[in-house]
């Protein structure tokens, strides 16, 4: 029986949280969910844990790599053999796990990501300064992974053993999972990417202003390209895989 | 050359320091892994300041050969830095330190909270007594 856990970090998500978790379980009852509270200062933990999730309640707010890296340790503490990750908003849909797994129970990849543009038909047209930065991500690490990668901001994630073990270990901070994208391609783990629907998020709304996108623009760029530079260990099982 | 009472005043400032940072370490106040760079920035000032020919010969390589103190300077800033670069990369390894005890203490007690709830839930089912 593969055991699978979900990970949902949420930050200030009182009023999305439960529905997303009682979506999830009601999805598929087996798939047990971790909510990871990153320092809420609302009812976040307790509207979490009332849906029947897990709440692992950080002390105070990390930021989204730490909390979600929290999750990824608590899927390695509690030996699951799969991790999906999943946005506290609402904005990811449980119907779509089965798209990201596939790649996984195939045995194609470690990691699937869920991708917004990996097909035109979708229509879902981010504004201007959001796609720039989209497509510039998208491009510089398609470049450096040698991969088409579409969709490096998507927090709709599937991953096995290797992968939770990696990102266990090592996850980045601030838009990790443009940087995390070099961290697989360093470790030799494989990527994949599948088409997603998202919906539009139903609370609140992405409060990131034009000189912070241009700030986490910056700084995420220098941080791939260091990456780039790392040395990081290979898993080593004898050969190269 | 160097006059006399730049000379004097700048072995004052850094045995100063010197001495500042040694009552600081004997009070506990400071660590000793953090005192070195500062000790070194005092003892390295307070030979530049009382070894005059030395100073005024390091200049003259150095090109500098109007004001031989100016090296005084240029040393005094290239410790600052290195000092402040010592507390950047401190910083830096106590933030790491700091999400890694807030991710164990959050995990242990998500742990905790699933065997308190199992102990309650067991000791509803079976009262005691």
């Amino acid at each position: 029986m593969t055991r699978i856990v979900a990970v949902v970090p949420a930050f200030e998500e009182e009023a999305a949280i439960g529905p997303v978790v009682a979506e999830i379980t009601a999805f598929d009852p087996s798939i047990d969910v971790v909510v990871v509270d990153d320092g809420s200062s609302d009812g976040t933990g307790v509207a979490a844990a009332a849906a029947g999730a897990t709440v692992v309640r950080l002390p105070f707010n990390l930021g989204i790599g730490a909390a979600v890296q929290t999750g990824f340790r608590w899927a390695l503490e509690r030996d699951y053999d799969l991790a999906v990750r999943l946005d506290g908003d609402g904005q990811h849909d449980p119907a779509e796990l089965p798209k990201l797994l596939a790649p996984i129970e195939r045995g194609e990849a470690d990691v699937v990501t869920g991708s917004r543009f990996r097909e035109e038909e979708d229509g879902y047209r981010p504004p201007l300064g959001r796609r720039v930065g989209i497509t510039w991500f998208a491009r510089l690490v398609s470049l450096l992974s040698g991969q088409r990668v579409t969709d490096t901001t998507s927090g709709f994630q599937a991953l096995n053993r290797p992968g939770i073990e990696l990102f266990a270990r090592d996850y980045p901070s601030d838009y990790p999972e443009v940087e995390a994208t070099v961290l697989l391609l360093k470790h030799r783990l494989r990527l994949a990417e599948v088409h997603v629907r998202m919906r539009e998020r139903e609370h609140g709304s992405s409060s990131i202003t034009f000189v912070r996108s241009v700030y986490y623009a910056v700084k995420v760029t220098l941080a791939l390209f260091i990456a780039m530079g790392r040395r990081y260990a290979v898993p080593s099982e004898g050969v190269e895989r | 050359m160097t006059p006399v009472r730049i000379s004097i005043a700048a072995a004052i400032g850094s045995a100063l320091l010197i001495l500042i940072v040694l009552e600081l370490i004997r009070g506990r106040r400071l660590k000793e892994r953090y005192a070195l760079l500062w000790l070194a920035t005092g003892v390295v000032l307070l030979v530049l300041s009382v070894w005059r020919g030395g100073l005024n010969t390091i200049a003259a390589w150095l090109g500098v050969s109007g004001y031989p103190p100016a090296i005084l300077f240029a040393a005094a800033i290239m410790f600052v830095i290195a000092v402040l670069l010592h507390y950047s990369t401190v910083l830096s390894r106590l933030t790491d330190d700091n999400v890694l005890l807030a991710q164990e203490v959050a995990l242990l007690r998500a742990r905790l909270d699933a065997l308190e709830q199992a102990a309650d839930r067991e000791a509803t089912a079976r009262p005691a007594g």
